[in-house]
């Protein structure tokens, strides 16, 4: 049972229970995407609004387990305020957190409350349940930017 | 068809089963999981195998291991004894006329398609109309929507109450001469519902109607009688009966079966073959292209044998009253609802807790040993009928005992205690 709390600390259980950004649709919202893990009933909808390259205000609404909420809510929260730059950067680390080999000394600096997730890795199944909202938000930049460069 | 009885009846009768021995018999039950005992309460999900069924495969492949129909040599015809064997005891297992009317097939899924793919792209047509429910498999649902795609028919469901019990006024409403095939299931995976299929079957005929019975989830723990019943089709999957994945058996009425076209083409369901044309085989070898699954018949086989030893009735009665207990346990639950609370179930607890996501209840039980199902059980319409992402399910079997469900209950209190 001590595993479970590598999982279930207490910064993802306060994020669960209290959600950052939630229910929150940022006015001047320019950038979003829905997207959702049907083999367990995650779903969200990410709200961003970026201005010449900053990401102002966040929002999500949705449903999910503990885990796809607290992660969606963290990640909100560390985005809010950088460039699209630093957040596709951040997007790749924590996929790299979630999934790769992961030196957690080395990097620790840059993660902050991201570091709560890093218990994800140990229970394979519920891996994508942290990594939904990060694909989301990346589709929710980058569907933009497609727009911005065509026109 | 006997419905389970009340629990204080029950206590008056001789039950011959002894989980304590019985799980003797599944050596996966010994086994430890993350550090602690196994609590195994996936059973609709798929059923462990006693020792019987696992050592029937190995003897098979140690003993007997020919491919059949075709040789003339010893190992061939005790390969095909066993085969048949298998194929003659799934006969008697569901009471079938004869063992012409039992076709093997890989499960309850591909017994389904089958049936859609043959019976169904012959004799449906556009203005046709097949009638299935709410509360089906997604295997009871995409076959027959594929099928109305391909030939223009009209797919129609009948609606659950809030018990989830199928609205026996709504599916006579449904009923009409236009309706060829009626698809349901005895036993639904996600809300436990035992249907009245006997009393549908007969509504069903007297349109004109056939009837296409999903028994996966009714196959292990009750008598199934064709015959009683007069389906004209029903599916069971193997590996839900204590027998291996990758087999299962198409029941089909021996009339309807010769009227069909091939499924699959290929050896064995042939009589003749040249370039120019070939002649197809008598059913049931009509449907069994190719070197069948032999090991997963023989699996089956032994299944039906461990199953008659004990005896389906024994099992079933043994089974409602864990599922009473079950019940009475989990709704003493504070914040737990029970999803699923028709007045004729089979041993599936399907049920929603505080707010707490079914996928989080379980990892923590699983961490706990505890073994449930956490989604939508493949029954989205269910899902979205209770307006609900997914539930947490535990599911019964004859290995199950009453300590089973207090340590699912404790687990729960472990649960609440994680997310406080």
């Amino acid at each position: 049972m001590d595993d479970l709390r590598g999982l279930y600390e207490e910064v993802i259980l306060d994020h669960n229970r209290r959600p950052r950004n939630f229910n929150k649709v940022p006015e001047a919202c320019n950038h979003r995407a829905q997207g959702n893990n049907p083999l367990c009933g995650d779903r969200f909808t990410v709200y961003l609004t970026i201005n010449e390259g900053v990401i102002d205000d966040v929002g999500f609404e949705g449903a999910g387990c503990a885990i796809s909420k607290a992660s969606a809510s963290l990640m909100l929260e560390s985005i809010k305020g950088k460039t699209i730059q630093e957040a596709n950067e951040l997007f790749n680390k924590m996929h790299h957190l979630l999934t790769d080999d992961f030196d957690l000394e080395a990097e620790v600096d840059d993660l902050g409350k991201l570091e709560a997730l890093s218990g994800v890795k140990e229970f394979p199944m519920r891996v994508k349940c942290a990594t939904l909202s990060w694909h989301i938000m990346s589709a929710a930049i980058n569907e933009d930017a497609k727009n911005v460069t065509t026109e | 068809m006997n419905y389970p009885q009340a629990y204080s009846e029950v206590e008056q009768n001789m039950i011959s089963l002894d989980s304590n021995t019985l799980i003797k018999d599944f050596p996966i039950l010994n086994r430890k999981v993350r550090g602690q005992s196994l609590v195994y309460l996936d059973n609709a999900a798929t059923s462990q195998k006693p020792y019987a069924v696992i050592d029937a495969i190995q003897q098979y492949y140690f003993k007997t291991n020919a491919n059949v129909h075709r040789g003339v040599h010893y190992l061939s015809e005790i390969a095909t004894d066993a085969y048949e064997g298998a194929r003659k005891k799934m006969q008697k297992f569901v009471n079938a006329v004869s063992s012409k009317e039992i076709v093997f097939v890989r499960g309850a899924t591909e017994a389904i398609n089958l049936v859609a793919n043959t019976y169904g792209r012959k004799f449906i047509g556009k203005g046709d109309e097949i009638l299935i429910t709410e509360m089906e498999h997604h295997s009871n649902i995409v076959p027959w929507q594929i099928l109305c795609e391909q030939t223009g028919a009209t797919l129609r469901a009948v609606p659950i109450n809030d018990a989830g019990e199928l609205i026996y006024s709504e599916f006579e409403n449904q009923l009409s001469t236009k309706t060829k095939l009626v698809a349901i299931t005895h036993v639904s995976n996600a809300l436990g519902t035992v249907n009245p299929i006997k009393r549908l079957i007969e509504k069903a005929h007297q349109v004109g109607a056939i009837v296409v019975v999903d028994g996966a989830q009714a196959a292990p723990h009750q008598e199934i009688d064709v015959q009683d019943l007069d389906c004209d089709f029903y599916a069971i999957s193997g590996h839900k009966m204590y027998g291996p994945t990758g087999i299962g058996v198409l029941y089909g009425k021996q009339k309807l079966l010769e009227s069909m076209p091939p499924y699959q083409g290929g050896g064995e369901m042939i009589t003749t073959v040249s370039i120019k044309e070939s002649t197809y085989a008598a059913p049931p070898y009509r449907f069994e292209a190719g070197t069948p699954n032999i090991e997963g018949a023989v699996g089956i086989g032994a299944a039906v044998d461990f199953i008659s030893s004990y005896g389906v009735n024994n099992i079933a009665e043994y089974e409602n009253e864990l599922l009473q207990y079950g019940t009475a346990k989990l709704k003493e639950v504070e914040g737990l609802r029970l999803i699923g609370t028709a007045e004729h179930k089979a041993g599936i607890l399907s049920f929603v807790f505080d707010d707490i996501h079914p996928h989080d209840i379980g990892t923590i039980l699983d961490q706990q040993g505890i073994a449930v199902r956490t989604g939508h059980h493949c029954a989205m319409p269910v899902m979205e009928r209770y307006n609900l992402p997914a539930t947490t399910r535990a599911s019964l079997a004859i290995y199950n005992t009453k300590a089973d469900i207090d340590a699912l209950v404790n687990g729960l209190i472990k649960v609440k205690e994680v997310f406080q």
